[in-house]
């Protein structure tokens, strides 16, 4: 489903960010991605969400590859790839329901369907009796749900979060882990990038890739 | 429907900028349609001329009649020549009389006729320029009986540098002010794209499609250039009706043709929208090309 072989990325100003990358996961796997702030978790989403390219080495996502991907393929791939952010990236001035629904308009859900699909994946998260709360109404995990229900929108096979409990308290933070974890048990693939040591030591059974200064250092799944 | 909603969000929240922007491409092409309606109207009154224009050559007394007639078949045959009229020495005087009142007591005392026979060449539509015109001026005086050949050529040539010279400010001018005009619309739709930064990224994020993102910003940058181009036509027209009116010296001026004023608002939408373009494909564009 998604696989890294030797994806190196570089920038122009920061130079090296990866460094010869590879691993694989598949289908309806759950995969931590640790590693200290810098080592490049953020890089390797982005790679796998085609936000960037890499600089040598290649990404498959699907049926899409970094090197031969059209331009005008790649809203399809984003759809197959939800991602959820440590700050959420809500619209402050909708409420929850329109948040999600924003995302099911922007994709070309008819009229008519949004507004049931809005009801149900408020509810898949939790969150049916808030969706009518702005964002500055909710708490940290109760907007990491509406940022999870809104990935959720386009009916994504991998979803990719980005720190997602980094902003939540310890009990928020399991709720959305959990609610992860519900998710993957329900088929859909999951990129989990964490720098939170002790939460990923809680959770031996899930598989760790380990970056450290752009390189993947540990895989306990090799 | 809904870009042409994002659109005007997008005026409304930006207007000074907006109204800058048609303003400039307003002010750019009212000097365009000023100098395109000097421009045409001087265009105009070349063609009035050009329908005038004769080439006159004058015979000396001696010319033989044979040779003149001969000579007449020829210039008939000529293919800019549309007509050729000649003036006897006798009719030329009896027009002097006619014309020149004046001096019509020094033209009753000659004895002898001072005024010399001539040819007068009018020339076919197309051979009427001033390229043309001193050709067949030319061929004329080549005749060893014609003592010398005239035609306008000085004003004739002075209203063709005049045009040259107005299409040239024109073009500069506006030209100049067009690219102000753009900086401006470039300036506004990447402000618009700023304002909506947020939405924009989700957008990218959850997978919308270019063109979906785009669209809105796009029409915004052509609507700034189509509102500017309606605002310069409705300002070239109301100077085309006040300025006749104040001076007495314009007697009639000719509006511009509607293919000019069409072409002049789709220059302007299209210019509107090619600055949008510019900003748009390096403000959102970023998000799906390589990097």
């Amino acid at each position: 489903m998604i696989s890294l072989r030797n994806v190196s990325k570089a920038y122009p100003r920061s130079g090296d960010a990866l460094r010869e990358v590879s691993f694989r996961l598949g289908k309806g796997e759950f995969a931590f991605l640790t590693g200290p702030s810098g080592a490049g978790k953020s890089t390797v989403l982005e790679l796998i969400h085609f936000q960037t390219r890499p600089t040598d080495g290649e990404v498959r996502v699907s049926r899409y590859h970094s090197k031969r991907i059209r331009r005008r393929d790649i809203p399809a791939l984003r759809r197959r790839v939800g991602f959820v952010f440590q700050d959420f990236k809500l619209l402050e001035r909708l409420t929850a329901a329109e948040n999600v629904a924003f995302a099911l308009e922007v994709i070309g859900t008819p009229r008519r369907e949004i507004a049931g699909r809005v009801q149900r994946l408020l509810s898949q998260v939790g969150l049916a009796a808030r969706a009518r709360s702005r964002p500055s109404e909710l708490s940290g995990g109760e907007r990491q749900r509406v940022a999870v229900a809104r990935a959720l929108a386009t009916e994504p096979r991998i979803l990719l979060a980005d720190e997602p409990t980094g902003n939540l308290d310890p009990d928020a933070a399991g709720g959305v882990f959990e609610l992860f974890r519900m998710l993957n048990r329900l088929g859909t693939a999951v990129l989990m990038a964490t720098h939170d040591a002790d939460f990923v030591r809680r959770h031996a059974e899930i598989r760790r890739l380990e970056l450290e200064d752009g390189r993947l250092v540990r895989d306990s799944a090799a | 429907m809904r870009a042409l909603r994002e659109a005007l969000a997008g005026f409304r929240r930006t207007p000074l900028l907006c109204a800058l922007s048609i303003g400039a491409i307003g002010l750019s092409l009212v000097i365009l349609g000023l100098f395109g309606l000097v421009a045409h109207n001087i265009g105009g009154a070349i063609g009035d001329v050009e329908r005038r224009v004769e080439v006159v050559g004058y015979l000396l007394d001696d010319a033989a009649s044979e040779q003149v007639r001969a000579a007449r078949r020829e210039l008939e045959a000529l293919p800019a020549v549309e007509s050729v009229r000649y003036v006897s020495k006798d009719e030329a005087l009896e027009r002097a009389r006619r014309d020149l009142v004046e001096f019509s007591n020094v033209y009753g005392e000659l004895l002898v006729n001072p005024l010399p026979a001539s040819f007068h060449l009018r020339l076919r539509e197309g051979f009427r320029t001033p390229e043309a015109v001193s050709e067949t001026a030319s061929l004329l005086a080549a005749y060893p009986f014609i003592e010398e050949a005239r035609f306008g050529d000085e004003w004739v040539e002075r209203l063709f540098a005049l045009r040259s010279a107005a299409t040239g400010i024109a073009l500069a001018l506006g030209g100049g002010f067009a690219l102000v005009a753009m900086l401006l619309i470039v300036t506004t739709v990447r402000m618009a794209i700023l304002a909506r930064g947020e939405e924009i990224e989700i957008m990218q994020i959850v997978g919308a499609r270019e063109g979906y993102i785009q669209r809105p910003f796009l029409l915004e940058g052509a609507v700034t250039g189509l509102v500017g181009g309606l605002l310069a036509l409705g300002v070239t027209r109301l100077a085309f009706v006040v300025f006749p009116a104040r001076f007495a010296a314009i007697e009639s001026l000719a509006w511009l043709p509607h293919l000019w004023t069409a072409a002049g608002v789709a220059t302007a939408a299209a210019l509107g929208l090619l600055a949008a373009a510019f900003s748009v494909h390096r403000e959102v564009g970023r998000a799906y090309g390589p990097s």
